[in-house]
């Protein structure tokens, strides 16, 4: 008997569920939204997507601890597994489909000449410990990106091992903690100094370094309070770490005073450059006097966010911190690249190594493509468009929405949630509504300095026409939020989207972080019916 | 008879004999929304006044919870594993996190009465 | 400039409506002594896509790629053949552009891919719970150690001399700077003897790698015991995540977290990355995972959703609290990983990890015939040690002046130890063929 299987009913228990099927399908699909399985309610016994040759019979050498019983690995054929990958894709936004403002985040066009370049035979399918000598161009090409981005940076050395932005920002507070160490102050200088707009990981990085962390203050122009920093300056301080631009996306205007104190107390400065985007090349942040800077390539140069990763996390160092770069490091030896590793005899005292191999060889690529393609012209003009199309957006919503700080911005534009007051409208409802406008919501409640903030950063490669429809529809959700009547349609959205709002507190609170066939409701067991 | 003291981190603690039972306050569970998993310091412990010593988490916030008085931990909720939500319908009652036999009741001194802490909680709008 | 859609009419007007004379203007904020006059000097301006395409051609040639010689290398990297769909699919624009899943209405894509790469890694390793991943084995490792260490409240690691040499270094590096002891075992893989009589009341871990980095496979089941009878946890890392279709799942020896390096399947050698991590443990210690974590729930019609969940746990909540500073993982490297072992099944994952087998045994056998060649090991799966009567290092250099990618001299992950300085690491996958097997073995013939 032929069965209609609602497919979007997988957990058990919980919020009942509702009219799944309220658009009156068979299917539950509505036209190109496809409700789709998991791949472990749809495999069959007998079924394979690649087609591998008869093992050759040999000797077993498995010293008796060959797996007992099945995996539990569902069997699908090439074509149902295509289909599949290509349902889910399309229940995702992207940077491929429109505006993606979200702050913080450097969402820009991804170019495909990039992914091409990666793939080159000869670079992609290279195994990092072959012999150096059979892998001089993938050398050279890693120290390609560094002078890059040592000289956009103005900094003398760079380690490119730090496999994303966090990553980076242990690099550099391990190095920081290996020059006190070297001074024979790391007992003394336990204190960091972060401002209280910091990223997350600023702190945590801090921390599990075994420092502790004392906020500095902002004052009201959402920069760091210059006289609270200095009052807080003195023999315990390890470091600052500072983003810049910072969080509210403004640039700190004192920041030349900031390092000149911080040197002056014996102090390092760290540097958070996830928002370099705003001012490459146009300012060298060497010129502002700071010790390191980790550098997401996944920001700022455009390597592909890949949905959450893989990134990667260079970080530039000072000539002070340079000795204590990690391994690995290249070298050029005359005409001939070589790479020093564990145990190799180099200059300074390597803090260790933070990852096996030599980096996001992958990430370097791409980035180096993306550098090459725009040039140092380009590349000026990247920060210049960015910084003119967030002050754009700014323009056209100050008079309706509520900018956290006055003056121009930098990259992103920062709004508080004060226009919405006794509106019923929260920031979340508001971001859900731009889903249903086709738009993927701004960072909400970051930085948390700001009351319900909203944080919009358009990038460098939105065309103007698509900015100001953007902008209309902002206009347009904050009018009917300020009508005092539409909360309800508010906290309905999103409409369209490929999922309304999903139960965060069930998921926390009984968290299925698996598929098991007991977590399919009594009567729907795909595996058995497969079996059948 | 029982008597209940409040810290200004929103922590309630109601005393009878030497011991006294622990938890948030109704306007600490209103801030932190869904209440999804609290981690409780298990029986034996000992806790000094002050030290973190509990988490309760709801999905988007995690608190720390620290101890009002110092003592040894003699019981915690079991069932706030299971029924986490429990802290948000009573907060006062089934939603209690651990008891502590209290080293030094004198300790408590310093804590707000229910008047007091009313009146701070309105202070803070 | 093709990634540049403003044109300079766009921006006058954009200024106008900002009320700004120039682009300058707004840079204001910048200190007038680093504010640069021009675009910054003693770097190229920018080129066509021929002309980018062109520069990367001139690297690759300087290469020597593995697709054109015979190739042994393995060592925590191993080549596989990875379907076309997987690439394509890895580069549809929905995936690949996209960031973390924080809006799971719209991100119900990677967010479902997710959740079926969290249940194969728990398959794979027999394991309870598995997050959406790490950067990569190596750093996972790492990470691995700093949650046994929280579980337990105590701060030594015993760490096996089996444990790829570069893991053991990143661990040494955390543990430096993050305060903890990384002892490390005799650099044997037989250690398991030294390990079960190390483990003691300070000890929080022990971390041991099957098969070992010289290729041994080992039964871990009474080490665990041991380890949890000291109130331990006992991590086993996987460097050759295809091993797991042959081999007794870690979570079957009793291991309390397993961390995999998930390159072999769906990602390419990449030169040494993005890789993958694969991360699972038991469902007792899920609170104290690093990472990001996917959960099953639903939505406001009870139609079933995915979200990130537990974020309790991660540093843009708890901050200097939180379990780990990771903020990014590697969703898609996760999705190569994820749609290759969706497109092999459990037959085709079975029959990879034979085929793998069969084809190491094979070059074991070859290489075992050649006068002076010393098969170090009793088992293996798709790798193993050779002792040579000379420096592995020359014998590999001399290798690559044919054009042969001959393995790994071991001494050059193990500097400076006169005990490794002959021993060959070799691997052998199902790209390996008799055509590229026997010009090694008559090389080796005359280099030896």
């Amino acid at each position: 008997m032929v069965q209609s299987l609602d497919r979007s009913q997988g957990r058990a228990g919980g919020v009942a569920t509702g009219s799944a099927n309220n658009h009156g399908t068979y299917t539950g699909n509505r036209a190109l939204q496809i409700e789709e399985p998991l791949i472990f309610e749809m495999g069959q016994t007998g079924r394979c997507g690649v087609d591998l040759p008869e093992p050759p019979k040999v000797k077993e050498r498995l010293n008796g601890l060959r797996r007992k019983g099945t995996i539990g690995l569902p069997g699908l054929a090439e074509p149902q597994v295509v289909q599949h990958y290509t349902r889910l894709s399309q229940k995702n936004y992207a940077i491929d489909m429109g505006v993606y403002p979200l702050g913080s985040c450097t969402m820009k066009h991804n170019p495909r000449i990039n992914e091409k370049v990666a793939r080159l035979p000869g670079i992609g399918d290279l195994h990092p410990l072959q012999p150096v000598s059979t892998v001089q161009g993938a050398l050279e090409l890693i120290d390609s990106l560094a002078h890059w981005l040592k000289t956009l940076t103005g900094m003398p050395a760079v380690a490119m091992s730090p496999a994303a932005g966090a990553h980076g920002e242990m690099c550099g507070m391990m190095a920081i903690a290996a020059a006190l160490e070297a001074k024979g102050e790391r007992a003394k200088r336990k204190t960091v100094l972060a401002p209280e707009s910091a990223h997350g990981t600023n702190p945590a990085t801090a921390a599990a370094l075994g420092f502790v962390v004392k906020p500095i203050p902002a004052n009201d122009r959402g920069r760091v309070d210059l006289a609270a920093l200095k009052a807080a300056l003195g023999p315990d301080v390890a470091a600052i770490m500072l983003t810049n631009p910072n969080t509210c996306g403004l640039f700190e205007s004192d920041i030349v005073e900031i390092s000149k104190a911080v040197h002056e107390a014996g102090a390092y400065f760290y540097c958070d450059g996830a928002n370099f985007n705003a001012i490459v090349g146009r300012v060298r942040p060497g010129d502002l006097g700071i010790d390191c800077m980790h550098i997401n390539l996944h920001k700022t140069f455009s390597t592909p966010h890949g949905g959450g990763g893989p990134g990667a996390g260079p970080v530039v160092l000072s000539a002070p911190l340079a000795p204590y770069a990690p391994y690995p490091w290249i070298v050029k030896d005359g005409d001939t690249w070589r790479v020093a590793e564990d145990g190799a005899k180099v200059e300074g005292a390597p803090l260790g190594r933070l990852k096996a191999f030599h980096g996001q060889m992958g990430m370097f690529t791409r980035a180096l493509a993306y550098i090459m393609s725009h040039g140092a012209d380009g590349l000026k003009q990247v920060a210049e468009d960015a910084v003119l199309n967030a002050n754009y957006v700014m323009a056209a919503l100050k008079d309706v929405m509520s900018p956290a700080f006055e003056g121009p911005c930098m990259h992103e534009a920062l709004f508080d949630d004060s226009f919405l007051k006794d509106t019923g409208v929260s920031t979340l409802d508001f971001a859900k509504a731009m889903i249903d406008e086709g738009y993927h919501p701004m960072t909400m409640y970051f930085p948390l300095v700001v009351h319900g903030a909203m944080l919009i950063e358009p990038t460098e490669t939105v065309a103007k026409e698509d900015l100001d429809q953007f902008i209309g529809a902002l206009r347009s959700l904050t009018a009917k939020a300020k009508t005092g009547t539409a909360a309800e349609d508010f906290k309905a959205a999103p409409l369209y989207a490929p999922r309304r709002r999903l139960d965060e507190t069930l998921a926390a609170r009984k968290p299925v972080l698996r598929w098991k066939p007991s977590n399919n409701p009594p009567g729907i067991d795909p595996l058995k019916q497969a079996a059948e | 008879m029982a008597e209940t003291k409040y810290t200004e981190e929103h922590e309630w603690i109601r005393v009878e004999g030497d011991v006294g039972t622990i938890g948030i306050t109704q306007y600490a569970q209103e801030q932190l929304g869904d209440v999804v998993f609290v981690d409780v310091p298990a029986a034996g412990r000992t806790v000094a006044k002050g030290e973190a010593c509990a988490v309760v988490e709801s999905v988007k916030a995690a608190s720390d919870i620290y101890a009002p008085a110092s003592g040894e931990v003699v019981e915690s909720n079991a069932a706030l594993a299971e029924t986490p939500g429990d802290v948000n319908a009573e907060p006062t009652g089934k939603g209690w996190f651990f008891k502590l036999k209290l080293a030094d009741k004198g300790e408590l001194d310093g804590l707000m009465d229910e008047a007091a802490y009313d009146a701070f909680v309105k202070s803070l709008g | 400039m093709r990634y540049l859609p403003l044109t300079d009419a766009d921006r006058r007007e954009m200024l106008s409506v900002i009320g700004a004379k120039s682009v300058d203007e707004l840079f204001r904020d910048v200190p007038a002594s680093a504010r640069l006059a021009a675009k910054v000097g003693g770097l190229p301006d920018h080129q066509g896509e021929l002309e980018v395409e062109r520069a990367f051609q001139g690297f690759a040639a300087k290469n020597l790629s593995p697709a054109s010689t015979p190739f042994f290398i393995g060592a925590g990297a191993y080549r596989h053949h990875v379907p076309a769909t997987v690439d394509y699919m890895i580069q549809r624009g929905e995936f690949l552009t996209s960031y973390t899943p924080y809006q799971p209405e719209i991100t119900q894509g990677t967010l479902q891919y997710l959740f079926e790469f969290q249940t194969q890694v728990t398959l794979l390793t027999g394991m309870d719970v598995a997050n959406a991943s790490m950067y990569d084995g190596s750093t996972g490792t790492a990470e691995a150690v700093l949650m046994a260490n929280r579980i337990t409240r105590r701060h030594k690691a015993l760490i096996s001399g089996g444990l790829h040499p570069q893991y053991r270094s990143v661990i040494e590096t955390t543990a430096k700077w993050e305060g903890f002891t990384a002892a490390l075992s005799k650099t044997d893989a037989e250690g398991l003897e030294d390990l079960i009589a190390a483990v003691d009341r300070d000890t929080s871990c022990v971390v041991v790698q099957n098969p070992s980095f010289f290729g041994h496979i080992r039964d871990f089941t009474k080490l665990a015991a041991a380890c949890h009878a000291a109130g331990a946890l006992l991590i086993v890392v996987v460097t050759e995540v295809v091993s797991l279709g042959l081999l007794m799942p870690p979570g079957e020896m009793g291991a309390d977290i397993v961390v995999c390096e998930g390159q072999s399947i769906g990602n390419g050698l990449g030169f040494g990355g993005p890789y993958v991590g694969l991360f699972a443990t038991r469902d007792k210690y899920m609170r104290q995972m690093p990472g990001r974590l996917v959960g099953e729930t639903v939505d406001a019609d009870g139609k079933r959703g995915f979200v990130l969940t537990l974020s309790t746990r991660e540093q843009h909540i708890r901050r200097e609290k939180a379990t780990s500073n990771i903020c990014t993982n590697a969703g898609l490297c996760a999705l190569a990983f994820t749609v290759h072992l969706t497109l092999l099944g459990e037959a085709g994952f079975a029959r990879l990890a034979e085929l793998n087998h069969a084809k190491a045994s094979q070059l074991a056998d070859k290489l075992a015939a050649v006068p002076g060649v010393k098969l170090l090991n009793d088992s293996f799966f798709n790798e193993f040690t050779v002792k040579l009567p000379k420096p592995a290092a020359e014998v590999v250099e001399a290798l690559a002046a044919k054009r042969i990618l001959g393995g790994l001299p071991v001494s050059r992950l193990i500097p400076n130890d006169p005990s490794v300085e002959n021993l060959l690491l070799l691997a052998a996958t199902e790209t390996a063929t008799d055509a590229g097997m026997d010009p090694l073995v008559a090389a080796l013939k005359e280099v030896l």
